[in-house]
């Protein structure tokens, strides 16, 4: 299981990074989303797989996950949520500004 | 003797007189809307209560207690807001507040009248505490503070006509240098501190020894004296001060007489008696202040201006303040801050008056103000007073602080056998110079015929324009006559704090009898005078042999090529593309990981722990991901598709979480992926249906390696985290959320509790992401691209629409109930939140933005502020319990008929929580989708008009 975890995090990664190397505006942001993906799965993995129950504090369970990284990427979560409206403002803005969805605006270097 | 309540009340009053010129100046701000007199009146209130919290703490300050406060603020790093009133703290506070308020009082007459005055006198008063907070500091590094802040005050003062160029480059020169000469002074108090072990003047003063013996005194002793030097205005450092003329008159007063410039003085008094006493310090100070006395002196003279001649004075007579501290005799450190005393109040008396000259002739021209005795005679009698102060004339204050630098200079420790006569000779050359410019100042500007062509007649002032300097002038008199009764007890505790060892017996008075001293000034006087006599003869000389020193030109000649260094150093570096920019982001890290993982021994990748068995419902969610991912890869060009395979992936992840024990964050992913996706297709609409520019297949090649070599380092990475045992911190959170936060949903009482200052650090980013969307969208007008807009019709579906509406209350009320459970069963804040966002986001979908906005009539941005305030609000009633901030609290209540239930403080941080979550999200939608009716009623106002 700790291989196909692995490869699955690999694999948003990749993705991602392949999209916001990509000369548009929307691909960026689709691949920051995956990269986000990638992240917060990460750190919430860093609670590693074992746990055999949510890490609730009710009578009679055992073997909680840890709750920390949930906590860290609940809020991640949310937050990359802000980061990509943003980042959609920011693209429509600068479609609104220069014409076209380049990321550096259309500016041929 | 001190009586006991004041003793209680005095740390009271030391905080209350620095809080006071900050809290006054935001009134200011605000009286200034009422009316100019009403800012006048609030600054001059502001000064004078300033005084009065002094006046009780001044008979135990004088008799030569300090007095010490301290509230704590970053005691972990040192440093206090500590706090010090000592005789030479009281003799600054003085000053600075005493001719504060006469300043405040001339500026409501100087001013123009179109001048509401609110800016100005906020930020003299903002200045003013600056000062304060330099006098009075016990913490070296919030003395440090204050410096700062008298440097970006003095700033904004000096540019306060920023409309005007030269008031800009001139604010900008003396901005560079005293802070430059701030960030000297910053590292050699740190070094200080180091040394003493303490940033307290109190620790510090009293290892004198240690510091000077310490072989990092000389580095500590440069470093000092450049932040004294460049704020005193020292040579070569001097040359910022006559270019700060650009400031309105009463500022150069303030700044010239008993602020500003004197921080400097005072920074060498206050640490004299740890850093003199060596022949390194006699030589640095000494001389450069000798330099600068002579030098200012000199060049007084030649400027036409008599704001320029005064200025060039002030540096003079800091050079004399200086050489005086330089000279390291106990009595030349009385002299020093004797003359500290006079020259704040014949020079601040002195730019007023000239103030009133230039106001009333419009030109500071020497060359055309002639003859104003005829024109304004008080005012001349009252300038011509304070001249001779300033040129040493007996019987004004000016001519005792003079005499006793003259005593010092003769029979000088460092000057024995035949280099006796030297200091003494140098003393009187420079007298002759400070004698030969009061002469011109005198005889230019109220003798000497007729005004030449002046735009207007001038004529007295009004009576209250002049009252500030007969109240200066008065006060040259009373200290000329009356030294001792005058200043005699100020002066004494002063060097009490300047001369721990033991001041020297002194009484000043005005006679002492014919010795060396006065046969000096004599001569002074009588070469000075002759030297005026003879200007124009000298002139011609200075014209034609003198070096020609422009240290302004060779200032701005350094800042313009340093700011040319930069751009062509950006112009090199910054490619001005993303693309680029994150490709070498990527390679970086890539390499960073590769030469981290090489370096490791042995290079194991797999650790110790049993791998967990792979079940079929895994290896589904990897196909399906798989799928999503690369379907987004491949058909990332056609957006509407790679939204779809995007959203197939957010869906594999909230399984992943629940899979792996995370309801919580299942919850909340699901909830996202509503939101981010339909965010997405909102933006569609304004972007091209098909991906215009394309990348070489090269570009793609290369990309795509880098893609996958950082996935696979990442993939790495993470298997070889997952196999290895681990320490959690989390059996801390594990353990006491029930007991300790009264809940149990770890998760939700990390969040809302033991993390809360996190969360509350959060949801003001994400409330910061939705204004900044806000503000990027606002206003903005874009054209939908002609496919999408021939589907403009925008057609509701009956059946979605009416369905929707009674959905509404159904899934706000689980918001709420998954909002109060979140303290022990999966939700909370956040999740509840998400939720209600997305049943209040249905309802545009479902209805049409024109038939939601209509009925949901809430202002999401108030929203936000109201949940950022309960949030904080909640985390501030701590304090109201003597707890620290976002301590929570909670209890058990047990209503009639239902059961006991629960009930935390953290609970109502949650509902800050909610508030911002649900009012960011749909700010941001609704601010998207108002962008496409946006377009349609301007095409529709169109289409009327044509």
């Amino acid at each position: 299981m700790e291989f196909l975890v692995s490869a699955a995090i690999g694999l948003l990664t990749a993705s991602g990074l392949y999209l916001i190397l990509r000369p548009t505006t929307f691909s960026v942001v689709l691949g920051l989303t995956l990269l986000s993906y990638a992240v917060n799965a990460l750190i919430f993995f860093g609670g590693r797989l074992g746990a055999s129950a949510p890490p609730l504090i009710l009578p009679g369970t055992d073997g909680h996950a840890d709750p920390l990284p949930q906590a860290l990427v609940l809020t991640a979560i949310v937050i990359g949520f802000g980061m990509t409206a943003y980042l959609v403002a920011l693209a429509l803005k600068a479609k609104g500004e220069s014409g076209n969805d380049h990321v550096d605006a259309g500016e041929e270097r | 003797m001190r009586i006991d309540y004041l003793s209680d009340m005095g740390p009271l009053l030391l905080n209350l007189m620095l809080a006071i010129p900050f809290v006054g100046a935001l009134l200011v701000l605000a009286a200034a809307r009422r009316s100019r007199s009403a800012a006048a009146w609030t600054a001059a209130a502001v000064m004078a209560s300033g005084l009065v919290a002094l006046v009780p703490l001044l008979p135990a300050t004088l008799s030569g207690d300090v007095l010490t406060t301290r509230i704590p603020w970053l005691p972990e790093w040192g440093l206090d807001i500590a706090l010090r009133l000592d005789g030479l703290g009281l003799l600054f506070t003085l000053l600075i507040l005493g001719i504060g308020l006469l300043i405040i009082l001339y500026a409501a007459y100087y001013m123009p009248a179109y001048d509401r005055l609110g800016r100005f006198y906020a930020l003299l008063l903002a200045f003013a505490g600056g000062m304060l907070g330099v006098v009075l500091a016990e913490n070296t590094i919030l003395m440090l503070v204050f410096w700062e802040i008298t440097s970006l005050t003095s700033f904004l003062l000096i540019a306060y006509k920023y409309e005007a160029f030269d008031a800009r480059i001139a604010a900008r020169m003396a901005l560079a240098v005293t802070g430059g000469g701030g960030l000297a002074l910053l590292a050699g108090l740190l070094l200080l501190g180091n040394i003493a072990g303490s940033f307290e003047l109190t620790v510090i003063l009293a290892k004198g020894d240690v510091i000077r013996a310490h072989p990092y005194y000389p580095v500590v002793l440069v470093l000092v004296l450049l932040g004294a030097f460049t704020k005193s205005g020292q040579f070569p450092f001097h040359f910022w001060l006559p270019n700060a003329m650009a400031a309105p008159t009463p500022v150069s007063a303030y700044l010239h007489s008993a602020t500003m410039v004197k921080a400097g003085v005072f920074l060498l008094a206050r640490l004299y008696p740890v850093l003199s006493g060596t022949e390194l310090w006699l030589v640095l100070v000494g001389s450069t202040g000798a330099v600068t006395f002579a030098y200012g002196a000199y060049v007084a003279i030649l400027k036409h201006d008599f704001k320029g001649l005064l200025a060039y004075s002030t540096i003079s007579h800091l050079g004399l303040i200086t050489l005086l501290f330089g000279l390291d005799t106990p009595m030349s450190a009385v002299a020093a801050l004797f003359h500290i005393i006079n020259h704040a109040i014949f020079k601040a008396s002195l730019f007023m008056a000239a103030g009133i000259i230039d106001h009333e002739c419009g030109t500071r021209d020497m060359r055309r103000i002639n003859g104003m005795f005829k024109y304004m005679p008080w005012t001349a009698t009252l300038g011509i007073l304070a001249a001779g102060s300033m040129a040493g004339v007996p019987l004004l204050n000016g001519f005792l602080s003079k005499e006793m630098f003259f005593t010092e200079t003769v029979g000088h420790f460092a000057f024995q056998g035949y280099a006796t006569w030297l200091l003494p000779a140098f003393a009187t050359v420079a007298g002759v110079f400070s004698v030969a410019y009061s002469a011109r100042f005198v005889h230019d500007v109220f003798f000497n015929g007729e005004p030449v062509d002046l735009p207007k007649t001038p004529h007295e002032p009004p009576r209250w324009m002049r009252f500030p300097v007969e109240i200066l002038v008065g006060l040259v008199l009373i200290v000329g006559l009356l030294p001792q009764i005058a200043v005699g007890s100020i002066l004494q505790a002063a060097a009490g704090a300047v001369l721990p060892s033991g001041v020297p017996e002194f009484k000043l008075a005005v006679w002492h009898g014919w010795n060396l001293p006065l046969a000096m000034s004599l001569a002074a006087f009588g070469l000075g005078l002759t030297y005026y006599w003879r200007r124009q003869y000298l002139f011609g000389l200075h014209e034609k042999y003198a070096p020609k020193i422009a240290s302004p030109v060779a200032f701005e000649r350094v800042y313009r090529d340093a700011g040319r260094l930069a751009s062509w150093l950006l112009r090199v570096i910054d490619t001005r593309s993303l693309q680029r920019y994150l490709a070498t982001l990527v390679v970086f890290v890539c390499l960073l990981g590769v030469w981290a993982w090489m370096s490791l021994p042995g290079r194991p990748l797999t650790g110790p722990l049993p791998s967990t068995p792979v079940d079929g419902a895994a290896i589904a969610a990897l196909a399906g991901l798989l799928v999503g991912a690369v379907g987004t890869v491949v058909w990332h060009r056609q957006r509407l598709v790679a939204v779809i395979f995007l959203s197939v992936v957010g869906l594999v992840v909230s399984f992943a979480f629940i899979r792996f024990k995370a309801p919580d964050l299942a919850l909340t992913q699901l909830s996202v992926e509503v939101v981010t996706i339909v965010l997405l297709l909102l933006s569609l609409r304004f972007l091209p249906g098909e991906v215009t520019a394309r990348s070489s297949s090269l570009r793609k090649l290369r990309d795509g390696g880098l893609a996958l070599v950082g996935g696979a380092g990442v993939a790495a990475l993470t298997y070889a985290m997952l196999t290895r045992p681990f320490e959690t911190i989390s059996g801390y959170h594990l353990a006491n959320a029930y007991t300790g936060g009264g809940g149990t949903n770890v998760v939700n009482v990390i969040l809302v509790d033991f993390r809360g200052f996190d969360t509350l650090g959060e949801i003001a980013v994400l409330a910061m992401a939705a204004l900044g969307l806000h503000a990027l969208v606002d206003g903005l007008r874009l054209k939908p691209y002609a496919e999408s807009a021939k589907r403009d019709a925008d057609r509701h579906p009956v059946m979605l629409a009416e369905m929707m509406r009674p959905l509404l209350p159904l899934a706000l009320a689980v918001s709420v109930y998954i909002l109060l459970r979140g303290h022990n069963l999966p939700g909370g804040g956040f999740i509840a939140g998400l939720i209600a966002a997305v049943a209040f986001m249905l309802q545009y979908l479902a209805s049409g933005i024109d038939f939601a906005a209509a009925r949901m009539r809430f202002d999401y941005m108030r929203i936000l502020g109201a949940g950022l305030l309960i949030a904080t609000a909640t985390g501030l009633a701590s304090w109201l319990f003597d707890r620290p901030f976002m301590t929570s609290t909670f209890g058990y209540v047990h209503p009639p008929m239902i059961e006991k239930f629960e009930l935390a403080s953290a609970m109502v941080f949650d509902i800050g929580v909610f508030l911002v979550v649900v009012a960011s999200i749909l700010l941001a939608l609704s601010e998207l989708g108002t962008l496409s009716r946006r377009e349609l009623i301007a095409k529709s106002s169109s289409r009327e008009e044509s």
